[in-house]
C-alpha cells in the first residue's frame, strides 16, 4: 500500500446488543434511552484506534423510523447520535454520521423518489446541524436510492461517503438490483459523493476485488467496511468464525483504499488488528 | 401460426418484459377468443416465469425485472383465478410467509412473496416482526403446504429456530415444509435450524417451493 489507510470503526448493532439491546428493539432509540451505552461504543472504537467513528443513526430517517413507530423522535435521535459519538471519541476520532436505507423499494413502488429525497434531506440536515464532520450513506442495495440520498446529503455542504452492498449475482459482485461496482461508482460520483465505498455484503475476502474495481472506476477516495464473512450457528448462537487477524490479513490486500473498517461480525478487536496490520 | 399461438406468444412476451397492462389485455383477448384459461397458464405464463428465472440465474435480469415480471404475471392470474377456481383447478400451493420476530426488514420477503404469487401460489403474508405464535396460528388456521421465513439481521436469525421449534411443539411441523432465506442466511445455517430448504434468492425459493408441493 502506498499510503497508510485511515482506520474507521466496526459494527454497532452487535456492540449495543452486548450491552443489553434486545431482539427487535430499535438501536437508534438507544441514543435517547441508553446514551451511556451508545457513547461507550464510540469510545471503545476510538480507544481501539479508529480515526473515524460513525453514529448510531443508521435507521433514523423518517421512513425507517416510522416503521418502528419512532418518527416523532427523529430530530432528537439524530442530534443525540452525533453528540454521543463526539463525546465517546473525545477528540481522538472524527464523527461521520450514518444514513442507512429507507427499507422500502422504489422498484415495487413502496416509496417515491420525492419521498426518499425528503426523508434523506431531513435526516442529513439534522445531522449537519448537530455538527457531524461528514455524512456516510451506507448499506444501500439500490443505486437510485443511494444517488438520491447523496444528492440530499450534499445540500448540507458536508463531504458525503456513498457505499453500496455487493452481495448478489453469481460472483457476489453486484447489488441486489444488479448494479456493478463500475456503474455505482459513476452514478454516485455524478450525484456528488466525495468518497465511494462498499460495506456489509458477503465478507472482506470478496470485497478485495470489489475495492480494486471501484479504485479503477473513479479517482475519488475509496471506503471499505466489510463483514467478517458470513455467520454460522454454533451452539445455538449466531457466530462469525473469522478472527480479527484473518480479517486484517484480507484487509492488507486492499490496494489504494483510503478508509478501512468493519461491518457485521466485527468489534474493537478487529479495529486493533486493522491498525496493527495496515498502518 | 394460429391466432391462439399468437396470443400465447404475446402474453409470454408481455410477462417477460414486465408489461402488466399488456399481459392483462392479452389474457382478456385470449378468453374472448374462447381459449382455455389453463392453456394460457401452462403454455404462456408458466414458461414466461421459467424464462424470467433463467434470465435471473444468468444475470441478465435482476430484482427490478423480477418484480415487474411478477406483477405482469399477477395481473394475468387475477383475471384467470375465478375461472380456474370454477373449473376446479387449484393454486400451485398455499404459502405462509413472514419476516421473523425482531426483524422489521421486509424487502427480501416482499420480493419472494411477489415471485411466489407470480408462480401461481396463494400467499398469506404475515408481514414483518412476526412471532412464533403467529406463525403457529397461521399454519393451524390456513393449513399451508409451505412456511417461508425471512431475516436480514444476524441478531434475528435465531428466531428462525424458535419458530421451527414452536411449529414442532404445536404438532404441525410435519404438515409443512419450511423454507428460510435472507442476506445472512446460508445453506448450512438452514440445516442447523432444522429448515427443509434454503432460498438463496427469490427464484431459487420459487423452484424449491414448486418442488416441495409436488411431494
Amino acid at each position: 500500500m502506498s499510503t497508510a489507510p485511515i482506520i474507521t470503526d466496526g459494527a454497532w448493532g452487535t456492540e449495543l446488543q452486548a450491552q443489553g439491546l434486545s431482539l427487535g428493539e430499535s438501536p437508534d432509540i438507544w441514543n435517547l434511552t441508553h446514551p451511556a451505552a451508545v457513547r461507550a461504543v464510540a469510545a471503545s472504537y476510538a480507544a481501539a484506534g479508529s480515526r473515524i467513528v460513525l453514529t448510531n443513526t443508521f435507521r433514523a430517517n423518517r421512513i425507517a423510523l416510522a416503521a418502528a413507530g419512532l418518527a416523532d423522535r427523529l430530530e432528537a435521535i439524530n442530534r443525540a447520535g452525533v453528540a454521543l459519538s463526539r463525546e465517546g471519541a473525545a477528540g481522538a476520532a472524527q464523527v461521520y454520521a450514518s444514513i442507512g436505507p429507507s427499507g422500502k423499494m422504489l422498484a415495487a413502488e413502496e416509496v417515491t423518489e420525492d419521498g426518499l429525497r425528503a426523508a434523506f434531506t431531513e435526516q442529513a440536515q439534522v445531522l449537519a446541524s448537530a455538527s457531524a464532520d461528514a455524512l456516510v450513506i451506507e448499506t444501500m442495495s439500490d443505486v437510485d436510492e443511494a444517488a438520491f440520498a447523496v444528492e440530499s446529503a450534499r445540500t448540507t455542504g458536508l463531504p458525503v461517503v456513498a457505499c453500496m452492498v455487493y452481495d448478489s449475482g453469481r460472483n457476489k459482485d453486484r447489488t441486489m438490483m444488479g448494479t456493478t461496482p463500475e456503474q455505482a461508482a459513476a452514478r454516485l460520483e455524478q450525484a456528488g459523493a466525495s468518497v465511494i465505498g462498499a460495506n456489509c455484503g458477503c465478507g472482506i475476502a470478496g470485497y478485495v476485488a470489489i475495492a480494486a474495481r471501484l479504485r479503477a472506476a473513479t479517482n475519488l477516495p475509496i471506503w471499505i467496511k466489510a463483514n467478517a464473512g458470513l455467520p454460522e450457528l454454533i451452539d445455538g448462537r449466531v457466530t462469525y468464525r473469522m478472527t480479527p487477524q484473518e480479517f486484517a490479513d484480507h484487509a492488507r490486500r486492499l490496494e489504494g483504499v483510503t478508509y478501512i473498517g468493519g461491518c457485521c461480525g466485527t468489534n474493537p478487536e478487529f479495529i486493533r488488528a486493522l491498525v496493527a496490520a495496515c498502518t | 401460426m394460429t391466432d391462439n399461438d399468437s396470443v400465447l406468444g404475446s402474453l409470454r412476451e408481455a410477462i417477460l418484459k414486465g408489461d402488466n397492462k399488456a399481459s392483462a389485455a392479452l389474457t382478456n383477448d385470449g378468453l374472448a377468443a374462447g381459449m382455455d384459461p389453463m392453456d394460457l397458464v401452462t403454455h404462456a405464463m408458466v414458461p414466461a416465469m421459467d424464462e424470467v428465472g433463467r434470465l435471473f440465474e444468468c444475470e441478465e435480469y435482476f430484482v427490478p425485472e423480477l418484480l415487474l415480471s411478477a406483477r405482469a404475471m399477477k395481473a394475468a392470474l387475477e383475471i384467470l383465478r375465478p375461472l380456474l377456481a370454477a373449473s376446479g383447478a387449484k393454486s400451485a400451493g398455499r404459502v405462509v410467509i413472514g419476516t421473523v420476530k425482531g426483524d422489521l426488514h421486509d424487502i427480501g420477503k416482499n420480493i419472494v412473496s411477489a415471485m411466489l404469487e407470480g408462480g401461481g401460489f396463494e400467499v398469506i403474508d404475515l408481514g414483518a416482526d412476526v412471532s412464533a405464535q403467529k406463525f403457529v396460528e397461521a399454519v393451524q388456521e390456513r393449513k399451508p403446504q409451505l412456511v417461508c421465513l425471512s431475516a436480514l439481521l444476524t441478531v434475528t436469525m435465531t428466531s428462525m429456530k424458535t419458530i421451527i421449534e414452536a411449529l414442532q411443539q404445536a404438532g404441525v411441523r410435519d404438515s409443512v415444509k419450511v423454507l428460510v432465506g435472507g442476506a445472512p442466511v446460508t445453506a448450512e445455517f438452514a440445516r442447523q435450524v432444522g429448515a427443509d430448504g434454503y432460498g438463496e434468492n427469490a427464484t431459487v425459493a420459487v423452484s424449491l417451493a414448486r418442488k416441495f408441493v409436488q411431494l
